[in-house]
């Protein structure tokens, strides 16, 4: 079963404002593809073009083989588009949108019940509450079943872990990985860089282009430089120091260190400790570490050509 | 941290709605310039919490002050010597810039002339001399970030909230956001800040995380490692969570 998205030099415009630019990239039959980038990246341009919704300005878009443009209803029939926003009706009941959301593909729930079974039984027990109040996490499983109640092959999920907490996260991966299985080709973006890890293969998108396409794992071998974490006793007042320095190259806060690179291939650790000695900092411990997706992200993304 | 002054004072919190208790019992100090992490699941109280320490909502019972004013009687004090962002809520799309500066000082009673001599200063500060005249919806979303808070604290206030100050927002952008509360703390403002960023987390002088409407841990970051033996924040975060009954 053929479930590839390839898309040609796709570019979308509002008026004066270009949102995509000149976009090429195949995503692969069964595979689970992240769409990385932080908001106004054109991530939501890209799904609306890719479900149907927009026309593009140049290019095109096949999904499944299908012209996104030519025969969008083909589409609609094989593709499940979750949206950022909750777009589910909030005056139905729980089992009236999964049965609304069944009738509008012709479909029945009992024919489609062992796609959505796993997240379903999560859901059930509210099943004839109305949609409008449930709670955050119970919504995202609701339209997650309606996404998928027509069988599709391909799945777009925008920004679904978007605001909640890292529990409820690492609970819709796991559905994610569950659905997999049965072969559906999953698109999902996210702000959350930490996440690319979960994808098989992600761009890693900003301001409407593609910085890069890889697998995370290539994506972190392919950084540049040598990254140093870097420690002390003040942590602000050591990056506000490091920014002074003159081999800085990059120097970013990091969780409980500083990410550092230097302009030099030779890089000198006992000069860096006695430069940070001088300017009074104790406790000062330098390590080589391995760069990690967000270090990729800031670094594409700062590269000079790559700015505004 | 005894001998500094404390700037926000909670004991024995309460806050039930119907037999439902969003906040049970929260007990904690904040001392001024503090970095201040208020952490938890979605649904675990903590917008019910922020909403009781800036004045809006009263709680049912619990001796709570902020900035010295008491949540109960003195409510107009306390809003006048806060300032509040989130992610949602900032900055009026269709004024410019320099309405928008304008605006927030009129209300906090700044004077015209106040207002100008501070607004030329942020604008430098920021770097957006240039944008004074543009309509925020026409800025990059990180810029409208900074200036967002940097009207937040337009008026000096002694505590500044913020709620999910930084999501979506791009990774270099969200850093250079926390210089600008670094640079707040060091000015004396208390920092009091919610995010579902982990690493954030570790930014912070003490973390608290809220799970089901109580506080179970408080302490800083070093010190919430070493007490669940792991490595990073994101790990204290879990296995606090992942007991949580009301999660949404």
């Amino acid at each position: 079963m053929d479930a590839s998205i390839h898309i040609d030099n796709l570019s979308k415009s509002y008026g004066t404002i270009q949102a995509l630019k000149n976009i090429n990239l195949d995503i692969h039959s069964g595979e689970l593809f992240g769409l990385i980038g932080p908001d106004g990246a054109g991530k939501t341009t890209l799904f609306r073009l890719l479900a149907t919704l927009l026309l593009p300005s140049e290019g095109v878009a096949k999904l499944c083989g299908i012209d996104s443009v030519a025969e969008y209803k083909k589409i609609r029939s094989f593709l499940g588009y979750m949206p950022g926003k909750f777009s589910l009706y909030q005056d139905l009941s729980v089992i009236e949108n999964l049965e609304f959301f069944a009738t509008v593909f012709n479909t029945r729930i009992e024919d489609n019940m062992d796609m959505i079974h796993d997240i379903w039984v999560q859901i059930e027990p509210f099943k004839n509450r109305l949609a409008g109040k449930l709670s955050g996490g119970m919504k995202q499983k609701l339209a997650l079943c309606c996404a998928l109640i027509h069988q599709p092959k391909i799945l777009l999920l925008d920004e679904p872990t978007t605001g909640v907490d890292s529990v409820s996260r690492s609970e819709f991966w796991q559905m994610l990985k569950g659905l997999k299985k049965k072969g559906i080709t999953i698109v999902v973006a996210t702000p959350y860089m930490d996440e690319a890890n979960l994808c098989e293969r992600v761009a890693l998108i900003q301001d409407g282009e593609i910085l890069q396409v890889n697998s995370p794992a290539e994506i972190v071998e392919q950084f540049e430089k040598d990254l140093y974490s870097v420690k002390s006793d003040d942590n602000y007042q050591t990056l506000l120091d490091l920014r002074e320095f003159e081999h800085t190259n990059s120097v970013f806060l990091f969780g409980q260190n500083l990410h550092f690179t230097d302009t030099r291939k030779q890089f000198a650790e006992d000069e860096l400790k006695q430069y940070l000695k001088n300017k009074g900092r104790s406790n000062i411990v330098i390590e080589k570490i391995q760069a990690s997706i967000e270090d990729c992200f800031m670094a594409l993304s700062t590269k000079p050509e790559a700015n505004e | 941290m005894n001998e500094k002054e404390k700037v926000i004072r909670v004991k024995n919190m309460y806050k039930k709605f119907g037999d439902f208790t969003a906040n049970n019992d929260l007990s904690f100090e904040v001392s001024k310039g503090e970095i201040f992490g208020f952490l938890g699941a979605n649904g675990a109280g903590k917008t019910t919490a922020i909403k009781i320490l800036c004045g809006l909502s009263f709680p049912t019972s619990g001796e709570i002050k902020v900035a010295g004013f008491d949540v109960y009687t003195e409510r107009e004090s306390v809003k006048r010597n806060i300032g509040y962002m989130s992610q949602k809520f900032s900055l009026y799309e269709d004024l410019t810039v320099f309405e928008n500066i304008r605006f927030y000082g009129g209300i906090y009673g700044l004077s015209k002339a106040e207002i100008n001599s501070k607004a030329d200063e942020l604008l430098d500060k920021l770097d957006l001399q240039h944008a004074r005249n543009k309509m925020i919806s026409a800025l990059p979303l990180g810029w409208k970030q900074k200036l967002a808070f940097s009207v937040a604290i337009f008026h000096n206030p002694e505590i500044v909230f913020l709620d999910e100050p930084t999501g979506g927002v791009d990774p270099v952008t969200r850093r250079q956001f926390w210089d600008l509360i670094y640079d707040a703390s060091r000015a004396g403002i208390t920092v009091f800040v919610t995010t579902h960023y982990m690493d954030e987390a570790e930014y912070c002088d003490r973390v608290s995380i809220m799970v089901d409407g109580k506080i179970e841990a408080l302490d800083t970051p070093e010190k919430l490692k070493k007490q669940f033996n792991v490595d990073d924040m994101d790990q204290v975060f879990l296995s606090l969570a992942r007991h949580a009954t009301n999660i949404e």
